[in-house]
């Protein structure tokens, strides 16, 4: 059980959905994710599970809700404008407090964008995405091992907290193959009883799941209720790694593909005797601000290194309060930047601050 | 849980109530089990209270409370969940299919249906009604064609007759901008994944019986699991329509089922029903 | 150790699986090991390649943009990726396939006629393996007897009978390197 296998990260987010026991998995082909529909619907019927190939987005988001009402682990994948159209759907589940996994294989944008990875969808997944007052944790897997790992982790996150979580991988995760070790894991069996509807006996008044409140009065005691739960979110979901942070002079920003890349940067720029460190947010959604707010105070810049025109970059000057410059270094339209790139734009900043 | 608030406070009645002794009278009708006790937001001669409580005598009638799920759509019914004491979901506009779909492929075991109006089945959520009907989803699917959007106060629908007045066709449905008034079940049972499909009204009595019997054979018929049961009912909407009670019933006589005709549209094949099914 | 290697050409040339293979088999070595592929409809019909890394230590981006070594299978992959390999680097390509070698001097170029060679072991498919096996030869990252072991593994019961004919297939690439490498020095 514990061998390394050699997977896709597609596939090996896959095969943890199976073995988190996820009852229920409805989705649609879009490419970079169509391996885990694939891997589903050849795997999951063996473990007597159920998967349904839905007729759009639309249709697996709200089967998503209709699953996860009825009690039953459930998730959706997709890429982005497959994304964009579950947003109405997400927001229902939130609002209704059900449990479920959703997974982003971010691919370039905006419209039908192309096939290759990015992270342009960043706002919509952290921000709320769908209408109304809400928010999704979000997960960042950085690697093929993570993409397993945080199936796992989004799901019993779901299960503690009623809420969608957010796995926002991309292409490039997604297709890439690396070692992937599933380790033992026993699913929690949250009881659901007190609000799935699985047929009213005598014993127990009507279950009914909505997200209507008609009345405004009742809406804020919700919402009240809502961010009552995402400050709990916020106070103990944070999780990031850092990398190289105690002597660093400048810090790089970046998750996912992009916290690979930085990586490597840094290695380079250490040989060069540069001082760099790397935060990664592997939460997206509840932000290291606290954390990226104390670092602020022993560095001379921080740099957002994102794939997209410069979205996280406005949470990290949000962490920072101004204390220290915030640079952003982008790249957009599915291609990706190599470490030799972003290395560049490093020492320019260098220059730039050394001139100055 | 918590129930929703009540909509409008009963009137207070000046009449004096004759009092009687209970066991001098035979109890000949009461409200079934299965509603939850409050009034019901619904404007007069509106047939959706009719039509949820006939739904509800179906399920005590078979004695499946505990084993049926509701989905409630976006529209009048909204508030289905605070009148059906069975569990319920109310889905996204247009989506119940899916999400029933879903609940009813988790549950085999259980009954499942939605209940959806025109704006909800046959506009927005068209695509997840069809492909549901289509895989032959084992649920029922109850339509409620009214011809208008109610709950937005009498919007064109998809079914809205030709050359009706409502407040975005002001001078009535014309074919050659909005197209033609839709006919669901008609459409619904030539897919093969559908097995029952009847369209029916509750303007009157006999009318109100025969609806009753359609929505009782097409829960039976999940038993079989042979494919979607769909039930569009001709509703009254005196509100939007502009017409008392009465009116609206004569209008459903007159000029509704001219495009809507009433009956059974796709009967199961007869060595379908043999296999275990009792037919009353 | 670090190899990073970019293996390029057609689809259906065997790239993908070659670099798998090559992947697999650093796993079965314990190595760290990362196999990024391109993907999407430029893998219908067109060029296909793999950017594969093999490392004793945490490997950090699986995106490669200067290669250690690249592995060239048709000319649009000679002349998209010839000028981003790393001086001192190695050039192995499938010599019937190309017509326009690199020319550059700093680098390490070696040609390989698999494809024929394929041809006269009856089993045209085995050309990747061939090529491997030269790879190998010239840039030993793994033992033969891991990719053997990682082609028992990838291959599904029913084509075991195979592993014989690529495992010739391995052994006859390596000799055919030692070949070319004494004529490219001669």
């Amino acid at each position: 059980m514990t061998e390394a296998k050699l997977m896709k990260g597609n596939e090996a987010l896959a095969e943890a959905a199976i073995q988190a026991g996820c009852d229920a998995y409805f989705g649609y082909p879009i490419t970079p994710q169509s391996e885990v529909l694939e891997y589903l619907a050849r795997e999951m019927p063996k473990h007597g599970r159920l998967v349904m190939q839905a007729e759009s987005e639309v249709a697996s988001i709200n089967m998503v809700y209709g699953a996860a009402g009825a009690g039953f682990r459930s998730m959706t994948s997709s890429s982005s404008p497959g994304i964009s159209l579950m947003q109405e759907g997400i927001s229902y589940l939130a609002g209704a407090e059900l449990p479920c996994l959703i997974v982003n294989v971010n691919r370039a944008g905006p419209g039908l964008g192309t096939i290759q990875p990015g992270q342009g969808d960043y706002f919509q997944s952290v921000k709320g995405g769908g209408h109304g007052d809400y928010k999704m944790i979000v997960l960042a897997p950085a690697s093929v091992q993570e993409m397993a790992d945080f199936v796992f982790l989004g799901f019993d996150l779901a299960d503690k907290y009623r809420n969608p979580v957010l796995i926002l991988s991309d292409g490039a995760i997604g297709q890439m193959m690396e070692k992937v070790v599933f380790k033992p894991y026993t699913n929690p069996q949250v009881d659901k009883s007190a609000w799935a509807t699985t047929g009213k006996p005598t014993t127990r008044e009507r279950n009914y799941v909505t997200s209507l409140f008609i009345q405004p009065e009742r809406m804020e005691v919700h919402n009240l209720k809502l961010e009552e739960k995402f400050k709990r979110i916020r106070e103990n979901e944070v999780r990031f790694e850092e990398i190289n942070t105690a002597d660093a002079e400048y810090i790089f920003v970046a998750y996912g593909l992009s916290a690979r890349i930085c990586q490597k940067t840094m290695d380079l720029a250490r040989e060069k005797g540069i001082k760099v460190g790397l935060l990664r947010p592997i939460c997206v959604y509840p932000y290291p601000y606290k954390r990226l707010e104390e670092l602020a105070s022993q560095v001379k810049c921080m740099i957002s290194v994102e794939l997209n025109s410069g979205q996280m970059v406005e949470d990290v000057q949000l962490a920072v309060k101004g204390k220290v410059p915030v640079e952003f270094i982008g790249k957009m339209g599915g291609l990706l930047f190599t470490p030799e790139e972003i290395l560049q734009q490093l020492e320019k900043l260098i220059q730039q601050y050394h001139a100055n | 849980m918590q129930t929703n608030e009540q909509v409008l406070p009963l009137p207070s009645l000046d009449i004096a109530v004759p009092g009687c002794q209970e066991d001098e009278y035979e109890l000949v009708y009461h409200k079934p089990s299965t509603l939850v006790e409050v009034n019901m937001h619904y404007c007069p001669g509106c047939a959706h209270s009719l039509v949820h409580k006939l739904l509800m005598e179906v399920v005590e009638d078979m004695n499946i409370q505990d084993k049926t799920i509701g989905i409630a759509p976006v529209g009048c019914s909204v508030f289905a969940y605070d009148y059906m004491n069975i569990d319920m979901q109310e889905a996204a506009h247009g989506r119940a299919a899916a999400v029933a779909t879903a609940v009813k492929r988790l549950m085999p075991e259980k009954y499942v249906f939605t209940y959806q109006g025109d704006g909800d089945l046959a506009s927005i959520g068209i695509a997840e009604t069809l492909h549901a009907i289509n895989r032959g989803e084992n649920i029922l699917i109850v339509f409620m064609n009214n011809a208008v959007y109610g709950m937005t106060s009498g919007q064109m629908a998809p079914t809205t007759l030709t050359g009706m007045k409502t407040t975005t066709t002001p001078n009535g449905r014309e074919t050659s901008l909005s197209g033609y008034p839709i006919k669901i079940a008609e459409l619904m049972a030539v897919l093969p994944g559908s097995f029952y499909v009847s369209r029916q009204t509750v303007h009157n009595a006999a009318a109100v019986r025969k609806t009753k019997k359609a929505l009782e054979k097409a829960i039976k018929y999940q038993d079989l699991n042979k494919g979607t049961c769909l039930v569009e009912i001709i509703g009254n909407c005196p509100s939007n329509w502009k017409m008392t009670p009465t009116e609206s019933s004569k209008f459903i006589e007159e000029e509704m089922i001219k495009t809507f005709p009433v009956g059974d549209i796709k009967l199961p094949k007869a060595e379908d029903l043999k296999t275990k099914l009792e037919e009353n | 150790m670090l190899e990073e290697l970019i293996v390029a050409g057609f689809g259906g040339q065997g790239v993908l699986s070659l670099g798998m293979t090559l992947a697999y088999a650093g796993m079965v070595e314990n190595k760290e090991i990362s196999w990024m592929p391109s993907y999407g409809p430029e893998m219908r019909g067109g060029t296909a390649n793999c950017m594969v890394s093999i490392s004793s230590n945490k490997i950090s981006s699986p995106i490669i943009s200067r290669f250690d070594s690249a592995i060239v299978l048709n000319q649009p992959s000679m002349d998209k990726f010839e000028a981003r390999i790393k001086p001192g680097g190695l050039l192995l390509y499938e010599s019937g396939n190309i017509f326009k070698p690199s020319t550059r001097t700093d680098i390490d170029i070696i040609g390989i006629t698999a494809t024929t060679e394929a041809l006269l072991m009856k089993n045209a498919k085995i050309m990747n393996m061939i090529m491997l096996g030269a790879y190998l030869q010239l840039k030993p990252v793994v033992q033969i007897d891991s990719i053997l072991e990682a082609l028992k593994k990838v291959l599904p019961d029913k084509y075991h009978f195979l592993l014989d004919i690529n495992r010739q297939a391995l052994v006859r690439g390596g000799e055919m390197a030692v070949l070319s490498k004494e004529q490219t020095v001669a």
